[in-house]
Order: C-alpha cells, then structure tokens, then sequence
C-alpha cells in the first residue's frame, strides 16, 4: 500500500515534530479523545465501539459451539478477524484481507492470548468434541489512523460486555475475563517518539511500534513496523510509555 | 493442561545448550544458478532457502512506483517442512511473516536507486524447528548482497525468549511451543539499529532488556558467519 501525502503537508509534519509539535496541538504523548461505548449491538454476544478522535471502530463478540484443538482438548478457541471496509479509507478495497487487514487481526489476537486474557480453560463443554468458540470480529468503520490501538481496546472491551449464552450448555456464570491488555502504539518520525498517530502523522512516519501491556505492567506482545528501524534506547522509552499509557487507557474499560 | 516437562535442567537446554548459546549454523551464499542472488541457511535443523530477483520491471504494472523500487518478499512454509503436513500455500501467518521480513530488510537497500522497478525476494522454509523467519531474514539478507544489489549493511536476525524463566537465544520448537515468551528480532549490525520486532508471552522490563541483549550478542555473532559466507563465496580459489 502506496502511502500518499503532499510534501508541504509532510515537511509541515516533519518540521513541527522537530520541535516537539504535532499537527493537531496534541502533545507527543498525548492520545486524541477516546470514547468507549459497550453493548452497541444486540444480536453479539458482546460488542464495543471505540473512537478515537474520528477512528472508528467497531468489535463484536460471538461465542458458538466449536470444535477443539487436538493438543488442549477441553479449552475454548479464541479467533480474532478484522476487516478494513472500504467505507473507512479511499484506500481500503473490497475482498480478501490484505496483509494489513492480517497483521491487525494478529496483533490484536497476541495481545489477547499472550495475556491468557481469556481463561479458555474454563470454556470447554464436552472433552474433544465440543468447546466454547470465541469469535472476535474487528469492523473498521473510520480510519483516522492508530487502528491497531482502536481495535485492540474494542477487542478487550467487547469481551468485557459479553453475556454469557442462553444456551443450556453454558453453566458459567459470567464470561471468564481474567485481565485486560491494552495496545499502545507509537510512531517514529524524525526521531522522536509520538503516541496515538493519526492517519497523516501514519503517512510520514518512519516506523510504529506496538506495545500491548497487562495491569501489572508486563508485556504481552509486540510488534514493529513499517520500513524504518529504532535504536534500543528508543525501545526502552516506547516500553515506559506504553505501560503508563496502558493503565491511563485501562481506567476507560470501567 | 498436565504436568509438563522440564526445559532447563541444571542450566543445560534440553540439547545440550547454555542459555545464550546459538544451535549451529551453516550459511551459503549463490546456491541457485537462475536468480540473481541466493543463499542457504541451516540453523539448527531449520533448512531454508532465500532467492533473489531483480532490480527488474514491476509486473504488475500499477504496482509500480515513480520514484522507487519496491521491495516484495513472499515466505513459503514448504507442505513437507512441518510435523503436520501444511496446506500449500499463503496462510494468515505467512502473509504476516512476508510483510515483517519486507520490513526488516527495507532499511537497508537504496530503493529509490530504481524506480518503477521490484526486486523479489523468495524465502522457502524446507524444513522447520522454530526460528524460520529469522533464518529467513539471514538467508535474505545474504541473497541480496549475493544479487549484488547495494546495500547499506547485512541484517541479522535472531528469536529470543523465556523458556522456565530463563532467558534464552534461538529457540527450538519444543522451547517455542512450551516455554513462555518468544521475540524475533532483527538488526543492522553496524548501526545497533533494529528492524524488525515481534513478541509473545511475558516479559517483565527487566527481562525484556535482558532479551534484548541476548539478541544483538546473537545478532553479531550470526553477521560474522553471513560475511564469512560472502567472503567464502567471492574469494580466490587457488589452482
């Protein structure tokens, strides 16, 4: 994907963080406003929609009978699936995910099953046979930027919403989320770190990374990319960030 | 789950490895007479190929860009190189691996030197122990320079991790599979500059830095044997 910006825009971007400015007034460790609004669709089992600043989107939770693995018999399957529509982004097309549509739902996926967010042990129904399906599906409906971070809150969000099944198999008495991670991503542009990038600081950036931390501070997962590189110094200040950012982020949970 | 087994006993790996011990590796370059540039790599029993295409003209076509060339990485799993036979073909996984492995590369070709032109690197895992998409970036990064494309450095890469608390260099599959933590990561050696990044599991701060000490004491050892590979290749056989 051919990312496409003005050079004035650009060199604006460029230049204001130089200073430790960004285009929209926020501070570099600053993320735009989030909302998090749970239950949003009745016919999920749980659902969220998340914004920040005019990224929207939208995650719902199915559970369904499934079948297990073979090596963990009686737990329950975790599947996480995004799609970018093509109503979010000039750019986004129709069809199979592409890779960036991919590296979302993996990222969101590791971030949830690295924290054992979920006790999939506890969701098994008949050993070998029958298991508990957690379906997590990521609706990208606006993309203003930093969907990794909108999605992985919507994520964890919508599993906190989830009301367990009318369905005679179900004998929990809540859905069995034991931990919250939360995803923070920064951007490197001219060396400097900023968090939350939006859609244009995405466009000039060097390289993001992905930190996803838990409520005691430790990593979960992470993931790089873009084409640039970071030096180890900047790592050990993106993980600093993302850890206070994460709590800062976890309080809207609720 | 049941009881599992120990991965650690007394200090010792279960083949035999300290902690920040690589497996053996073996890397050489220009193995393939069509592409442009090639290389194997065996670390460990990982067995994987990586080809070289280019600079040549982009098809299709309005995949080309004015100003630049592009970089296209595809990483196969070959159906035989798995306990379980795999499906042929690009799965959810491989479409990732390809995407972060174009990335950890990117950084050191000068792409702009060729507009509207590819170069296509092809990586083939033949036969897989954990690690393959590291091996993948070596054998790569060796392929290219043996392509005689230029290039800023080599990229080594190296997968870290936690296997009963410890932290650990180059993981097996039995460590991947039952230990706690694994974090691929790739450098530019000369500059310390990281390029590719990837974890899952735990880490506390302090292990996390601990990991990422291992990995570039990995990360340098294996660049020595990628410029050993090259230096083998081009240079003057007596006789």
């Amino acid at each position: 994907m051919h990312r496409i910006i003005s050079t004035i825009k650009q060199d604006h971007i460029l230049g204001l963080a130089r200073a430790g400015k960004r285009i929209d007034g926020r501070d570099m460790e600053q993320y735009r406003e989030i909302s998090v609004e749970k239950g949003v669709i009745r016919t999920a089992n749980g659902s969220a929609r998340v914004r920040i600043g005019k990224t929207q989107v939208l995650v719902g939770v199915k559970l369904q009978h499934s079948e297990p693995f073979p090596d963990t018999p009686s737990s329950g399957v975790l599947m996480v699936n995004a799609e970018l529509l093509p109503m979010a982004s000039p750019t986004f097309e129709p069809g199979p995910p592409d890779e960036n549509a991919i590296e979302l739902a993996r990222v969101v996926d590791r971030g949830i099953r690295e924290s054992e967010s979920i006790d999939l042990e506890k969701l098994g129904i008949k050993p070998g046979e029958d298991v508990w399906g957690v379906f997590i599906d990521i609706h990208v409906l606006d993309h203003d930027g930093n969907l990794i971070d909108a999605s992985a809150l919507g994520a964890i969000a919508a599993l906190l919403d989830v009301k367990p099944p009318q369905d005679e198999a179900w004998t929990l008495p809540e859905f069995p989320v034991v931990r919250k991670p939360v995803a923070v991503t920064l951007a490197k542009i001219d060396e400097k770190l900023l968090v939350d990038p939006c859609l244009d600081e995405e466009n000039v950036m060097e390289a993001r990374l992905t930190m996803t931390t838990t409520e005691d501070g430790s990593l979960c997962a992470i993931q790089k990319g873009g084409r640039g590189c970071f030096t180890r110094d900047e790592l050990e200040r993106a993980y600093r960030i993302a850890r206070d950012k994460g709590q800062e982020l976890r309080k809207l949970l609720g | 789950m049941e009881e599992q087994k120990k991965l650690i006993v007394d200090g010792r790996r279960l083949d035999g490895r300290a902690p920040d011990e690589l497996r053996p590796i073996r890397i050489e370059a220009g193995v393939l007479k069509r592409a442009d540039g090639s290389a194997y790599i065996e670390m460990g029993s990982n067995k994987v190929l990586a080809a070289v295409y280019g600079p040549r003209e982009m098809h299709p076509r309005h995949e080309q860009e004015p100003d630049t060339a592009v970089l296209r990485c595809r990483y196969n799993m070959a159906p035989f190189s798995v306990d379980e036979r795999k499906r042929p073909g690009p799965d959810r996984r491989s479409v990732e691996i390809s995407k972060v492995t174009r990335e950890a590369l990117e950084p050191v070709l000068f792409l702009e030197m060729y507009p509207r032109s590819v170069i296509d690197v092809f990586i083939e895992v033949l036969e897989a122990d954990a690690g393959t998409r590291t091996a993948g970036i070596n054998a790569a990064s060796v392929a290219l320079a043996n392509a005689g494309i230029p290039m800023r450095d080599l990229v080594s890469a190296v997968a870290v991790g936690k296997v009963d608390d410890v932290i650990v260099l180059d993981l097996t599959k039995e460590e991947d599979q039952n230990g706690q933590t694994d974090m691929p990561v790739a450098i530019i050696p000369k500059k310390k500059l990281i390029t590719l990044l990837q974890m899952d599991g735990s880490f506390t701060e302090d292990e996390f830095k601990q990991a990422l000490d291992l990995a570039f004491k990995g990360c340098e050892r294996i660049y020595e044997l990628q410029r050993a590979a090259l230096r083998e290749k081009y240079a003057l056989k007596e006789g």
